[in-house]
C-alpha cells in the first residue's frame, strides 16, 4: 500500500512534466496538424540554457539567493526557448505550410537532430550536474510517503501553468483566435486574424512550457544532457495521443495518466514479471499504452470527432 | 455626367484572372460596384463565381489583372488586411467555427475592433434582426441548423462593420422559408448603405433582388445589366431560369 501511495506521488510529479510538454505537442497539432518532433528537444535546450545561466549567476552574483537564482535561470531559459520556437516555425515549418504532410514531419525530425547536434557542440556529450537549488531531500514522511520540496514545486508550478493556459485559450481574444485558426485558417483570416501570428504565438507558448518542463525535469533528476529531450519528448507525445491529440484537457489528462501508469508499473514490474524485469524497464509502459491506444482508441481518451454540418 | 460615374467605384475588377495551378478558373473578368449598390453574380456551377469572391476577399491570389477597392489596388494584400479595410466575405458553406459557441463566433467577427461598447451595441442590433441567434448564444455553433448557421455567418460578418459585403450562396441547402428570412436580412443590410456583391445559383431570386447583375460562364462574364432586364432576357431565361 505504501508503495502504491509513494508511486502515485512520484507518478503525479513526472506526469505533470509530461503534461506540460504534451500541451505543446497538442497545441501545434491542433493548429497545424503537425507532430512537432523537435518539441522534446526544446525541453533539453530549456534545461541546458537554465543550467548555463545559473552557473554564470553563481559565478558572478554568488550573493543572490537560491530561489532568485533559479527563477532568473528559468526566465532566461523560457525566453530563449520561446525565441527558438518562433525561429523554428518561421524558418523551417512556415514555408511547408501547404506541402504534403510528410514534408513538415520529416523536417521536424531534422530540426530535432539539428538541436541535439548544436547542443552537443556547445555543451559536449557529458552529463552535467544540474544545481539543486530547490532541495531534493525528502521531507518528513506523511503516511509513509516521501515527497521532496522540488516535487512539491513541480506540482504547484505545473498546476498554475495549466490553469493559466486553459484560461488563456478559453477566455481571451488570443485564445479565441487560436481556436478559430485551429478550426479553419481561411475563415479565421476572413475575420481579420493574422493566422501567421497566431501560429507563431502557439509555438512560442508551447516552447515556453517546454522550457519550464526542462528545468523541472533537470531539477528533479539533478542532471542535464544534450539528448535528454528524446525520451520525455516521446512520452509526452504518447501522453498527447493518449488524451486525444489536439485536445488541451486530453494532453493534461494523458500526461498525468501516463506518469501514474509508469510509476506504479515501475513499482510493481519486478513482482509482475517474477523478478525477470526491474524498474529500469519502466519505459515499457509508455509504449505499451501508445500501442494500445492507437489500436483500440486512436482518437484518445477525450478526443472525439465533431461532425461539421454541411 | 450621371451620379454613378462621379463616385469612385467601391470595387473594381479589371481583367482579373485566377488560376488553380495551370487551370485558369477566372479568365479575365471586369466588373464594377458603386457604393451602396446591391449587385449579384449568377451562373452555373463551376463558372468561377466562388473563385471570384475568394480572390476579392484575398483567400486566393490572382494570376493577372487588377482588383481595386476604393480605387486602390488590393490584390497583394493578405485577406486579414482586406477585412480591416471593410471588406467582408461570408464564404461558401458558411464557414462557421463549429467548435466555438455562437457568441464566440460572433465575437470573432469583431476581432479587429477595439470599441467594445459599440460591438456590444452592434450585437444587440443583430439580435434584433436575428432573434433566433440570441436564444442560442452559448450553444456550440456546430449544433445549429443550416439556416441558423447562415444567420450567424452573416451576423458575424456584419460585426466587422463592412462597407462591402460579399455573400457566397447564402441560400445553399436551405428551406424556402429560411431563404426568405435570410434575404430579408440581406435587404435590410443593403438598406443601411452596405454595398453587397451576392453570388447565387438561384438566379430568379438573385435577379429580382438586386439592382444589377453579372452573368458568369466558364470563367468569363458574358452578360450584365439591370436585374429586370436580365430577367427578361431570353438567353438568361433559357440558361438559368429553366425555360
Amino acid at each position: 500500500m505504501e508503495t502504491l501511495l509513494q508511486q502515485t506521488v512520484n507518478g503525479l510529479v513526472v506526469g505533470s512534466v509530461y503534461a506540460l510538454v504534451a500541451l505543446g505537442y497538442t497545441m501545434v497539432y491542433g493548429i497545424l496538424g503537425l507532430i512537432n518532433f523537435a518539441h522534446g528537444d526544446i525541453l533539453m535546450v530549456g534545461a541546458l540554457v537554465a543550467l548555463e545561466a545559473i552557473r554564470l549567476l553563481q559565478l558572478h552574483a554568488p550573493g543572490l539567493g537560491l530561489i532568485p537564482t533559479l527563477l532568473a535561470g528559468l526566465s532566461v531559459s523560457v525566453l530563449v526557448c520561446m525565441l527558438l520556437g518562433y525561429t523554428i516555425e518561421r524558418t523551417a515549418y512556415r514555408r511547408l505550410r501547404n506541402a504534403p504532410r510528410l514534408a513538415p514531419l520529416i523536417t521536424a525530425i531534422g530540426v530535432s537532430f539539428l538541436l541535439q547536434t548544436i547542443a552537443m557542440i556547445i555543451w559536449g556529450r557529458n552529463y552535467h550536474t544540474f544545481p539543486q537549488l530547490v532541495s531534493t531531500t525528502p521531507l518528513e514522511p506523511v503516511a509513509g510517503v516521501f515527497i521532496t520540496p522540488v516535487q512539491i514545486a513541480i506540482l504547484v508550478v505545473s498546476a498554475v501553468l495549466m490553469v493559466a493556459l486553459v484560461l488563456l485559450v478559453n477566455k481571451t481574444r488570443l485564445g479565441r483566435a487560436m481556436r478559430a485558426t485551429a478550426e479553419n485558417h481561411k475563415v479565421a483570416s476572413l475575420m481579420g486574424v493574422d493566422t501567421n501570428k497566431i501560429i507563431a504565438a502557439t509555438f512560442v507558448i508551447g516552447s515556453g512550457l517546454a522550457a519550464v518542463a526542462g528545468v523541472m525535469f533537470s531539477s528533479n533528476y539533478g542532471i542535464a544532457h544534450y539528448a535528454m529531450g528524446f525520451m520525455p519528448g516521446l512520452k509526452a507525445f504518447t501522453a498527447a495521443v493518449l488524451g486525444g491529440i489536439g485536445n488541451l484537457g486530453g494532453a493534461m489528462l494523458g500526461g498525468l495518466v501516463l506518469g501514474l501508469v509508469e510509476s506504479i508499473g515501475a513499482g510493481y514490474i519486478e513482482d509482475l514479471s517474477f523478478g525477470f524485469l526491474n524498474s529500469s524497464y519502466q519505459d515499457i509502459f509508455a509504449f505499451l499504452i501508445l500501442g494500445i491506444v492507437l489500436i483500440f482508441r486512436p482518437t484518445g481518451l477525450l478526443g472525439e470527432r465533431v461532425a461539421d454540418r454541411a | 455626367m450621371s451620379a454613378t460615374t462621379q463616385l469612385t467605384p467601391i470595387l473594381q475588377l479589371r481583367d482579373t484572372r485566377v488560376a488553380y495551378g495551370a487551370i485558369e478558373a477566372v479568365k479575365g473578368i471586369s466588373l464594377e460596384l458603386a457604393p451602396g449598390e446591391l449587385v449579384s453574380l449568377i451562373g452555373a456551377n463551376g463558372a468561377g463565381k466562388t473563385t471570384t469572391l475568394n480572390a476579392i476577399a484575398g483567400t486566393l491570389g490572382t494570376a493577372g489583372g487588377e482588383i481595386l477597392y476604393d480605387g486602390k489596388p488590393i490584390d497583394k494584400l493578405p485577406a486579414h488586411k482586406r477585412l480591416r479595410q471593410g471588406l467582408a466575405l461570408v464564404p461558401e458553406g458558411r464557414g462557421i467555427f463549429t467548435r466555438l459557441t455562437v457568441e464566440e463566433n460572433l465575437r470573432m467577427g469583431a476581432y479587429c475592433r477595439r470599441d467594445q461598447d459599440a460591438v456590444d451595441a452592434d450585437m444587440e442590433r443583430i439580435f434584433g434582426m436575428l432573434p433566433r441567434v440570441k436564444e442560442r448564444l452559448q450553444q456550440v455553433a456546430g449544433t445549429l441548423s443550416g439556416g441558423e448557421q447562415q444567420m450567424v455567418a452573416i451576423g458575424r460578418a456584419l460585426l466587422s462593420r463592412p462597407r462591402l459585403l460579399l455573400l457566397d450562396e447564402p441560400s445553399m441547402g436551405l428551406a424556402p422559408l429560411v431563404v426568405e428570412k435570410i434575404f430579408e436580412v440581406i435587404r435590410s443590410v443593403a438598406a443601411e448603405g452596405v454595398t453587397i456583391l451576392l453570388v447565387e445559383q438561384n438566379a430568379n431570386l438573385a435577379l429580382e433582388f438586386s439592382s444589377r447583375a453579372y452573368v458568369m460562364e466558364s470563367g468569363h462574364i458574358t452578360l450584365s445589366g439591370s436585374g429586370a432586364a436580365l430577367l427578361a432576357d431570353p438567353k438568361v431565361r433559357a440558361a438559368y431560369l429553366g425555360e
